[in-house]
């Protein structure tokens, strides 16, 4: 248990990727069977423990401590697990070390009236550090940054496959994941054993206008880049199943979709909302997104549609070898129920202008952008440079004035890298987004300086400096947003310019950017 | 036989006492001062007199020059001030700290514990229990979550991370007096042999205290930032550009406020250390149940948590709320 409370302290505090990485493969080599099994699922999300109320874990230590004394230290520490971890009165001999694994088989297997004394004995027995890794267990909310993704990425990173053949085989393995681990040191490759395994999706790498022009246009196949969610949907063996791009399965909140997967087979495609011919924007999908259950009025006014471009398996046949030409004849002979899943019609062009064209004017604002696809190649899980392009719309910009920044970590220690921006709301300046890229070393390099200069107050980490700077601030798209001041909130917003040249008081304003909407 | 309050009181200039005529860790310039330790916010510049540990002395000579007072007298042995008897004992905190014991001919004796620490630290002698009436003690750490684990295995967590990052450099921060020299010990005491590269702010207190015989190892100042691996600096130093010039850093921060997630996220630090010369929790009731003096008075700190314990124990507890010393100072 200490190893991996040590693993959750250093995510928690570690903001660069790559050092999570680091430190999450590290671990994973280190750390013995069924220890790191555990430890995986617990980040990715798969372990299925008896979660503790709150309330529960303020009695237990009203049991042991002094309600005042308690009282002014969760005041203090502001956080209930972290608080009673610390707080818990050592015992004497609390004898040898507890294992992930036991913990974990205590939430695991106790029955609800035993529960509370169990936790209790298991508290009696850990060290703070570790006591916190396990009330963060027992609540359910680990909190370290890691996405089930990273965390396979890590995973791959200790041995010689690759994320996407462990993503393949993830949906038919159980922690703690001994045969898994033993593949990955030598062993026999676990065969998915579940249906309808998700299959690593095949991505694509932006392009520009200069780099297309040496290829020719009749290798490539054209069509419209959706601002949905990429999906894979799989009916296999009586099963069906909606994956994320990742392989999270995210059925659970499209009843409607899995409804309509009448057929055999694994298609790959955009998950919209749709009302009639009509595709809603993203922000329509964002509310179906994340969701265990679904209630039958979001059901009714945010309808799912599943709009395909790609087949991989069809009536028992693996499809991926085939080149994306035959691929398309398969996936226009197949019949879907069309009311929930229609295709991606393919864009007829001549030339390169044509796509400049089309991409100048897309019929709906739901399209963002085209996506270019090479006639002959087959389905390549991962992100190969080449077959598969996408050149997206022009973001769109705004000029926003700098109003507080934040120091960046790691590479960026001592810097003050992370910014929020402001626009005009009649003599007011109202913070509208955050942005911590877009801009250059060296621009970074006269950020910090301004900053430097210009603080007007300072609140612990953060500088709130003289509303003097201007900055066009590139997004990719819009929200309304209850728990933003301004009532939007952008998506991807970056730092696209410095407009040192440019008054503050001719930066734009709010209602310019609820034009927008 | 007089009354405590009448032996020492507090003052919007500190803690004084009325039979000897002098202040103790005065927060402005007094005419007869004692300092406790050379912490900042104890020792000040600018009083008539200062009484005070040879190394105390010192040390204010170092951060304020040698006119930081007009006279200087170093605590040797019990000495007779006023109407009352002072004496200098350790305690446990940084080079040269002391308590100070104040004993009126015939009343309560008032221990003034400064700062104080009981876990071992090779920088300075350990703390030593002094019988007393009256205990005039510090809460910096008074709430029962504060329990400072050892800290060679918080050191050791530091080497282990240099070991899975061995290209970015580990800086840490660390107070320029006590906290920074015994950092450098833990480095040693752990293993780490390399030179260790300090901020231009610590130079002459690293220097003061390897002249004081304190082995401190190899030192080399963090003007190469190439060559550095594990770096210590006043923790202010990563508010300012003195912290570009390491590429790709990790921050780390040697303090007791560290055992709170909350603090050292506040402050972008990515390794925590809970290395602290303060009393801990344990520590600080261990020590009143230790001394079982007739009264407690705190002075600064978390007050509200040891005033309910003094409640719960039903010893005799006032906070003196002095404003003016810091929680764990820069």
């Amino acid at each position: 248990m200490k190893a991996f409370a040590r693993l959750l302290e250093r995510l928690a505090f570690t903001a660069g990727r790559n050092a999570k990485l680091t430190i999450l493969s590290h671990y994973l080599e280190a750390t013995p069977d069924p220890d790191r099994g555990w430890a995986l699922a617990a980040l990715t999300g798969t372990l299925d423990l008896r979660q503790v109320s709150p309330s529960l874990l303020r009695r237990l230590a009203g049991e042991r401590v002094d309600e005042r004394l308690f009282a002014l230290s969760y005041d203090f520490v502001g956080d209930l697990a972290e608080t009673i971890a610390l707080i818990w009165p050592a015992v004497p001999a609390p004898g040898p070390e507890v294992s992930l694994s036991q913990a974990v088989g205590i939430l695991r297997e106790t029955g609800k009236l035993a529960l509370p004394a169990a936790i209790a004995a298991m508290l009696d027995r850990l060290t703070p550090p570790e006591r916190l890794a396990f009330l963060k267990l027992a609540t359910g909310n680990l909190r370290v940054g890691v996405s089930a993704r990273l965390a396979r990425i890590a995973l791959a990173q200790t041995g010689p496959r690759g994320v996407e053949e462990i993503e393949e085989i993830w949906h038919g393995l159980e922690p703690p994941y001994l045969p898994l681990f033993a593949w990955l040191s030598g062993g026999a490759r676990p065969e998915p054993a579940s249906a309808a395994p998700f299959r690593p999706v095949m991505l694509s790498t932006p392009v520009t206008p200069a780099e297309l022009a040496p290829l020719n246009p009749a290798d490539y196949l054209a069509e419209w880049k959706w601002d949905g969610i990429r999906v894979q949907a799989v009916a296999e063996g009586g099963l069906r199943r909606l994956y994320s791009r990742t392989g999270e399965e995210i059925g659970a909140a499209f009843p409607d979709i899995i409804e309509a997967m009448d057929f055999e087979g694994a298609v790959d495609g955009e998950l919209l909302i749709r009302r009639g011919t009509e595709v809603a924007p993203f922000a329509d999908l964002q509310r179906r997104l994340g969701r265990k259950t679904i209630g039958r009025v979001l059901l009714q006014s945010h309808p799912a549609t599943l709009r395909l471009y790609d087949i991989l398996t069809w009536e028992g046949a693996d499809l991926r070898p085939l080149p994306l030409t035959e691929r398309r004849a398969r996936l226009e002979a197949a019949r879907f129920p069309r009311e929930r899943i229609d295709l991606s019609p393919i864009l007829p062009f001549a030339a390169w202008e044509d796509i400049t064209r089309l991409r100048a004017a897309p019929p709906a604002p739901v399209i963002e952008g085209v996506m270019l696809k090479r006639r002959d190649t087959p389905y390549i899980a991962g992100r190969p440079r080449g077959p598969w392009f996408k050149w997206k719309r022009d973001p769109m910009v705004i000029d926003a004035v700098l109003l507080y920044a934040q120091s960046g970590h790691g590479k960026r220690s001592g810097f003050y890298s992370d910014f929020t921006f402001g626009l005009w709301d009649g003599a007011d300046l109202v913070p509208v987004g955050k942005a911590y890229f877009g801009f250059t070393d060296e621009e970074l390099r006269e950020l910090d300086r301004f900053v430097r200069k210009n603080t007007v107050q300072r609140f612990g980490p953060v500088r709130q400096v003289a509303p003097l700077l201007v900055v066009e601030v590139a997004f990719e798209g819009l929200n309304r947003s209850g728990r933003h001041r301004s009532g939007i909130a952008m998506r991807f917003p970056r730092i696209s310019r410095i407009r040192w040249d440019k008054p503050a008081a001719e930066a734009d304003h709010l209602e310019t950017l609820k034009a927008m909407l | 036989m007089i009354r405590p309050e009448e032996i020492v009181c507090p003052t919007e200039a500190g803690l004084y006492c009325p039979p000897g005529g002098f202040h103790i860790d005065p927060l402005r310039p007094v005419p007869r001062a004692l300092i406790t330790h050379g912490h900042a916010d104890h020792a000040r510049p600018g009083h008539g007199a200062v009484l005070a540990t040879r190394q105390t002395l010192d040390i204010m000579a170092i951060r304020y020059g040698e006119d930081f007072t007009s006279r200087r007298q170093i605590a040797d042995g019990p000495l007779r001030i006023g109407d009352v008897t002072v004496s200098f004992h350790p305690a446990g905190h940084v080079l040269g700290s002391a308590q100070i014991l104040i004993a009126p001919d015939n009343g309560p004796r008032v221990l003034i514990s400064g700062d104080y620490c009981r876990t071992p630290n090779p920088t300075c002698l350990p703390w030593e229990p002094v019988a007393c009436d009256i205990f005039i003690t510090e809460a910096t750490f008074g709430l029962p979550i504060f329990r400072h684990p050892d800290p060679l295995a918080e050191t050791e967590r530091l080497i282990a991370s240099m070991a899975e990052f061995p290209d970015r450099p580990h800086l840490v921060g660390a107070y320029a007096l006590g906290k920074a020299q015994r950092v450098i010990a833990l480095a040693r005491a752990a293993g780490h042999d390399a030179p260790i590269a300090i901020h231009g702010a610590l130079k002459r207190l690293c220097d003061y205290h390897v002249e004081q015989g304190i082995d401190l190892g190899p030192l080399v100042p963090a003007t190469d930032p190439e060559e550095a691996r594990l770096i210590l600096a006043p923790p202010s130093a990563f508010a300012s550009p003195w912290v570009q010039r390491f590429r790709d850093p990790v921050l780390c921060y040697a303090s007791g406020w560290m055992t709170v997630r909350a603090r050292a996220r506040q402050r972008g630090i990515e390794l925590p250390l809970v290395i602290s010369d303060h009393v801990d929790w344990p520590q600080l009731t261990a020590t009143l149940q230790d001394l079982a003096p007739q009264e407690v008075w705190i002075t600064h700190g978390t007050e509200d948590g040891l005033m309910r314990w003094c409640e719960l124990q039903g010893l005799p507890a006032r906070p003196l709320r002095l404003v003016g010393y810091e929680d764990e100072p820069e």
